[in-house]
């Protein structure tokens, strides 16, 4: 039976793909972003071993709000795709029983490897939408905030519309590091080369994780930094809004 | 005759049969919210006197004016109005709004210190009559109170008992004025008279020929209030117009005579949509006019007022009169009740702004049409004002002409009535098992003199065994307190006009209920899944717990507690079942606290689930506030286990998400929430108060009230103006869970 590092369960998600889903974050995230609201996931080992009957169990006790509300499950993190093997498991299950599956990425661990590929295709056979967050269109940036390069979650990006895979990109706007028309701009045009993009949220940087990363003992270095105003946060969404081909 | 002229006949014309008349002639209405009109340049002068008024209320500290000498009844007051040139609807409590009746047949002392507590003195003449001479409801069930019943009110494991004011939760069939007049009622009440009894005069026969005698006259004296007011209501309404204010006046009439708990109205929208839409056919009223008479019917349904004490309102808070109106549902023909009406009164909530009452309750079916789950849904986002009932679970035991009484009491309009009956402190009975019936906080023997819990740790099996004699015992003693009050209430504060609406022959139900059910679930549930250790005071008494490990929790949707609440739910219901109950009446159970959570949770020592003493209980059947740690569906779905087979008098839910946590777009918060109302009702969830605000708002709300003269909140089975709760509930209702997103 396939096991997952599971952070924890959130029953009523209204934020993490359409209608009302069960949210299960996973534990383990290879990137290490700097207005991260959930560090506690970060490291692999912790959280708790689930199988995969566990979840199916828990969630079937949701149908009628799935059903009523067109939700089903996200997979969200952590970063979900360390864990391929067991979101290939799980998917497949709730796949016998109809439910509509969301699974929420950065992207991170995503390459052309054959061995990667072979899985990931597997697992698109069981997933309806990909929520991808893109937090820099700059690979330079990207870096910065995450310590990652960007170049295989662009590509990533790519993948997915090669396969028809409908995506809803994220893009968490973050004053000083991500909030900026140029590189808005740049994303905006690369998502117009994507025909597989159903929705784009912008999602403003809050501060309601920090208490997390004092209690971890880690050193927040976006204190000063405040939320986007209004402003800003309609600006993005308008200049990100511009790559949604709108299909009648 | 002109007065039923454009309706369809059937057996309504023959007899009184409202639901008849309602099915006949109902016009559902499928569409969506488009038609709804604005207020009335007259609706919003009369709205902001209202407001005016609401201020100097507030700023008179509760009171702004109450009677000290006459003695309510239907017809004791001069007309009263708001403003006579611009009221469609009218009639007051008193010669003047806002101005509180004196009602002491319930309990002059209750009259008596509820009028100082507000600075008004109670006439000496007045209080002399209901000392010397005319006995009261709380009198008569004090002459009859056992030492023991004393007892247990005074610890707090039985409280809210209405053994001080009038009971309420009775909702007379207000349509059949309307539908019939008033003689014509009489009439039936005069042929039904020579029917009761075969002749021998026994003690019920004797009752109900004398309840039969106050009933008419009570007719009588409505008829005559109505014409104070220059209506002369003896015939059928010939209009909407007249309809409406018919209905009214039965309901004024009702307040006049009764400082019930609960004085709900029943479920009048769709009745009234149907003398609407004749009237819109034929011409003589528009969409405007037809709001601006809902509007003026609901403005004087906000403005229904009883003289309170503090104490009461401690267990009661915010003033609340629980004129709970109906909404919505299916027939048993499969066509939805949802009328354009139905959206009429909820449109007051945007006309008038939000309010608590009348306490609007939407009977939730997934069958309802779309149109009207979505308008309902952005309602309660915009105002919290809005409860929802499960019409899938009650139209199969009530039908489809039921009300709702107080918060979620069901009962066929006009054919049934309960007899309310408080609650009692499970928690607290828990602690009673573990101390051999003596009270943790006051340190005396309440219970009878049972074998405490000797040992260090607590062992489930020994702690079950003591708690299920404990419970047996207490049960038995409740219902009897009860049957006491309702003999008592039937005998001095009956309630002539209200009971004049109903059928002769009625189901009688015996309204128990209990609180603290979380709170015993999960000590039940720590002391079998964790371990838990008694801390003893100089006397051997466990006052506090420790405990070491963890355990399930309630509202987790772990079957392993969960399982332990519905046990106690049952349990309790097969317990009250087996004694004797006055009238006959058919015991039920509710799982409501109303806002007495608060009240019991201050009368309850330190639990071992880990609540310290004093701190509230969750309120009705939810989690304890943050144990559920799983989100808002796995807290429902606990809740929804809960057997309404075993709790026919409601079980009380009330839920409170951020707007942001229930979707990020406005369409989509729609789409979300009548999800999940749809998914509660399908899982057999009863009840929900959905409440949709941030905790920053409430914040700002208690340090800055008079910017939030309309903040409403849904508390427990009814909805609150939050500014005028105490300190303390403010507060509980800060901490409790509000389901947030990050």
């Amino acid at each position: 039976m396939a096991t997952g590092r599971i952070h924890s369960i959130e029953t009523f998600g209204a934020v993490d793909g359409p209608g009302l889903r069960y949210v299960v974050f996973t534990q383990g995230c290879n990137l290490r972003c700097q207005f991260c609201h959930n560090p506690d996931t970060w490291k692999l080992a912790n959280g708790k071993e689930m199988t995969v009957q566990e979840i199916i169990d828990d969630l079937l006790d949701y149908l009628p709000f799935f059903q009523a509300s067109g939700g089903g499950i996200t997979v969200s993190g952590g970063e979900p795709l360390l864990q391929i093997d067991f979101l290939i498991a799980l998917f497949k299950e709730c796949k016998k029983h109809g439910i509509h599956t969301t699974i929420d990425t950065s992207g991170g661990p995503f390459s052309r490897r054959p061995a990667f590929l072979l899985k990931m295709q597997e697992l698109l056979v069981y997933t309806d939408l990909i929520m991808l967050d893109i937090k820099h269109i700059d690979s330079e940036q990207h870096k910065v905030i995450t310590g990652l390069p960007n170049e295989h979650i662009l590509d990533f990006a790519n993948y997915l519309a090669e396969n028809d895979m409908p995506v809803w990109i994220r893009h968490v706007l973050v004053p000083t590091l991500s909030d900026f028309d140029d590189d808005l701009n740049r994303l905006a045009d690369f998502l117009k080369t994507l025909d597989n993009i159903e929705k784009i949220e912008v999602l403003p940087y809050h501060q309601l994780g920090v208490y997390k990363w004092k209690n971890l003992g880690l050193e927040y270095k976006l204190e000063n930094v405040a939320p986007p105003t209004e402003e800003r946060v309609e600006n993005a969404k308008r200049i990100l809004g511009k790559a949604l081909v709108v299909v009648s | 005759m002109t007065h039923w002229e454009g309706f369809k006949s059937g057996k309504w014309q023959e007899e009184v049969d409202v639901r008849d008349f309602i099915l006949k002639n109902v016009t559902p209405y499928t569409g969506d919210e488009t038609f709804l009109e604005g207020p009335t340049e007259a609706t919003t002068k009369l709205w902001d006197q209202v407001m005016e008024l609401n201020k100097k209320e507030r700023d008179a500290g509760g009171v702004l004016d109450a009677d000290t000498k006459v003695v309510s009844t239907i017809t004791s007051h001069d007309p009263g109005y708001l403003n006579k040139e611009l009221e469609q609807i009218v009639g007051f409590q008193t010669d003047k709004p806002f101005k509180r009746a004196l009602m002491p047949y319930g309990g002059i002392r209750m009259a008596k210190t509820a009028l100082e507590s507000y600075g008004y003195e109670l006439d000496k003449e007045v209080e002399h009559i209901f000392t010397e001479y005319r006995k009261t409801h709380n009198q008569g069930v004090f002459d009859v109170y056992t030492p023991e019943m004393r007892a247990a009110r005074h610890s707090g494991i039985i409280t809210g008992l209405p053994d001080a004011y009038g009971r309420g939760r009775i909702i007379g069939d207000y349509r059949r004025v309307a539908l019939y007049g008033v003689d014509f009622l009489m009439q039936e009440k005069q042929r039904e008279f020579q029917y009761i009894g075969d002749g021998t005069m026994t003690e019920e026969v004797i009752r109900e020929r004398e309840e039969f005698s106050e009933q008419y006259r009570a007719l009588k004296q409505l008829k005559e209030m109505a014409l104070t007011y220059g209506y002369d209501i003896s015939g059928p309404a010939k209009n909407a117009k007249e309809a409406i204010q018919w209905l009214y006046f039965a309901y004024l009439a009702a307040i006049k005579e009764q400082n019930g708990a609960a004085m709900s109205l029943g479920r009048v929208s769709t009745f009234l949509d149907i003398y609407i839409e004749r009237d819109i056919r034929k011409g003589a009223l528009t969409e405007k006019e037809a709001q601006e008479l809902v509007d003026h019917f609901v403005m004087k349904l906000r403005l229904v007022k009883f003289a309170r004490t503090p104490e009461y309102n401690s267990l009661y808070s915010g003033d609340p009169t629980w004129v709970t109106e109906s909404i919505g549902g299916m027939a048993l023909d499969g066509r939805t009740l949802v009328t354009k009406n139905s959206f009429r009164f909820l449109n007051t909530l945007d006309n008038l702004g939000p309010a608590p009452e009348p306490n609007l309750t939407v009977l939730w079916s997934i069958k309802l049409p779309e149109g009207f789950k979505k308008y309902v849904a952005n309602m309660s986002i915009k105002s919290s004002a809005i409860q929802y009932e499960n019409d899938d679970v009650m139209r199969d035991i009530y039908g489809d002409d039921y009300g709702i009484a107080c918060c979620v009491s069901a009962m066929k309009i006009g054919k049934q009535m309960q007899f309310f009956g408080a609650r009692v402190n499970i928690a607290k009975a828990l602690l009673y098992a573990i101390n051999g019936g003596v009270d943790e906080r006051i340190k005396k023997q309440i219970a009878p003199t049972y074998a405490p819990i000797t040992s260090e740790y607590l062992d489930f099996d020994e702690v079950m065994e003591k708690y299920d004699v404990m419970l047996d015992w207490l049960c038995e003693l409740y219902v009897n307190t009860l049957n006491i009050i309702h003999y008592m209430h039937d005998k001095y504060a009956y309630e002539k006009l209200e009971m004049a609406l109903h059928d002769r022959e009625i189901l009688r139900t015996m309204a128990c209920g209990i609180a603290g059910l979380s709170v015993a679930a999960d000590s039940l549930s720590a002391i079998k899944y964790a371990k838990v250790k008694t801390i003893r005071d100089e006397n051997g008494i466990v006052v506090d717990y420790e405990i070491e490990g963890d355990y399930p929790k309630y509202g987790n949707n772990d079957d392993r507690v969960d399982k332990i609440a519905v046990d106690l739910v049952k349990g309790i219901m097969n317990r009250i079942k087996k004694h004797k109950t006055y009238r006959n009446a058919v015991p039920t159970q509710s799982v409501l606290t109303i806002t007495s959570n608060v009240v019991y949770g201050e009368k309850t020592g330190n639990t071992p689930d880990g609540r310290e003493a004093g701190k509230p209980f969750a309120p009705g059947a939810n989690p304890m506030h943050g144990r559920d740690m799983k989100g808002a569906l796995a807290s429902l779905t606990t809740v929804s286990k809960l057997p309404y087979e075993y709790s026919l008098d409601g079980i009380s839910n009330t839920f409170t998400v951020t707007p942001k946590a229930l979707g990020r777009e406005d369409d989509v918060q729609v789409n979300n929430l009548v999800g999940m109302l749809d998914g509660y009702m399908m899982k057999k969830g009863h009840h929900i108060n959905v409440n949709v605000l941030n905790r920053d708002t409430l914040l700002d709300a208690m340090d800055h009230p008079e910017d939030y003269p309309q903040l409403t909140i849904r508390v427990s089975g009814y909805a609150v103006n939050f500014i005028k709760l105490t300190r303390e509930q403010q507060i509980d209702v800060i901490n409790r869970t509000f389901h947030e997103s990050m």
